[in-house]
């Protein structure tokens, strides 16, 4: 792990927000750089401080007294109370959650606005892969196995990815999981390469025929982008181009 | 009613004021007890937090429209201004740091207190803004970077 890897991630590290092979890449790189442990040292220390600092407000009693003067009005009286109140009390919350769904995708949608479809879908890809790699977040099906991984993904998508284990060409398989990507769900396989990970996201495309990948960077990440046999395949990878290309061309023949 | 302290703290810190921070978690509960009577739930905090969140932010457009100043999440990190920014703040005093927080944009306020106040993960502060937790990551590297700017610009402490 160099300087510019560690500051990217540095802040994820001193919130505990790392995996375990990652947190422990970034405390080798620690030892032996003294502008990045500054760089953590400067974190922890500004932590300290707010939380010495006596900055978290209470509620007044006031406020509590109001509260639960109003939590003891909005007690449902028994003959009211409806037959299912589980359910009516589930029905609201996704009610909730569809609203605020839609307001999120509306404010996403508008956020976007300024940026090409091209552009944005690049974007998102890449945090998808940066994402994954917080927190065990990785996979939801851990197996090297594809016939352990290709059946995990049915019920949960409306298409069946192909899932290929190239571990004889140096891309053994690591397992696989749902993401959201291009505004829809989306298969994740996830590859290692060395010591990479390889985020490759599947969905269905028009085109059958196979389109030449296009390799982009972003934000020193490598993506490629093209489809085969009715997918649309976007890879991304902090691993060399080069070898991308190799494995974008395992995936498409 | 649990998690009250909670709500309370960040509408305080979201709306810079007692009272208005009062009348914004008494509507945030109301709104929170027509939706599910209760706030049960797995994650009972992450979720009446947002609703905190999304009333404190509705009142202030309407109440306060120049404190929502938009920032651009996409802008890249400058990291070459890290050894011009103060490192410790070691012994800082607790008005100084209340100024500064204060003095950051919304979102970044948001993020930083609910990490650092709070406790809250990435996912739950995620939710609670409504951004990928990617967004969350480099918001709170911007909030950092700028606390810290501000002290350095200030002679370090």
């Amino acid at each position: 792990m160099n300087c510019a890897d560690t500051l990217k991630l540095i802040h994820a590290y001193a919130d505990g927000e790392l995996d375990l092979i990652r947190s422990l890449e970034i405390e080798q790189h620690l030892k032996t750089c003294v502008q990045c442990a500054a760089e953590r040292n400067a974190i922890q220390s500004l932590r300290a401080a707010l939380r010495q600092g006596d900055l978290t407000h209470r509620a007044p009693e006031s406020l509590r007294e109001g509260v639960r003067r109003m939590a003891r009005a909005d007690e449902p009286e028994p003959a009211r109370q409806d037959f299912r109140p589980a359910e009516s009390i589930q029905l609201w919350i996704w009610r909730l959650v569809a609203a605020g769904a839609a307001a999120f995708a509306v404010l996403t949608i508008l956020s976007r606005a300024g940026m090409s479809g091209r552009d944005a879908l690049l974007d998102e890809a890449v945090a998808d892969h940066v994402r994954s790699l917080q927190v065990s977040h990785l996979t939801d099906v851990a197996s090297t196995d594809q016939h352990t991984v290709k059946p995990w993904f049915a019920g949960k998508l409306d298409f069946a990815p192909e899932v290929r284990d190239f571990a004889a060409q140096g891309f053994p398989l690591i397992g696989g999981r749902l993401d959201y990507l291009d505004g829809r769900t989306v298969a994740a396989l996830v590859y290692q390469y060395k010591k990479h990970f390889i985020n490759t996201f599947i969905w269905p495309s028009s085109k059958t025929i196979v389109t030449a990948p296009v390799l982009e960077n972003d934000r020193g990440y490598s993506v490629i982008n093209f489809d085969a046999r009715g997918f649309h395949y976007c890879i991304v990878s902090d691993a060399e181009g080069k070898a991308l290309n190799a494995f974008a061309d395992l995936i498409a023949h | 009613m649990p998690h009250l302290d909670a709500a309370y703290n960040l509408a305080r810190w979201l709306s810079g004021n007692e009272h208005d921070a009062a009348d914004i978690v008494q509507d945030a509960c109301v709104r929170a007890f027509r939706f599910a009577g209760d706030c049960r739930g797995e994650n009972a905090r992450a979720w009446l937090l947002t609703i905190v969140r999304n009333t404190a932010f509705s009142w202030l457009k309407k109440n306060r429209p120049r404190a929502i100043v938009p920032i651009d999440d996409h802008e890249l990190e400058e990291f070459e201004d890290v050894n011009r920014a103060g490192d410790s703040f070691h012994g800082a005093d607790a008005g100084v740091l209340r100024i500064a927080l204060d003095a950051l944009p919304l979102e970044f306020r948001e993020a930083l207190v609910l990490r650092e106040l709070e406790g809250c993960s990435y996912k739950e502060i995620a939710e609670v803004a409504g951004v990928p937790v990617g967004t969350v990551m480099s918001r709170l590297a911007r909030a950092r970077r700028q606390l810290r700017n501000h002290f350095a610009g200030k002679g370090g402490l």
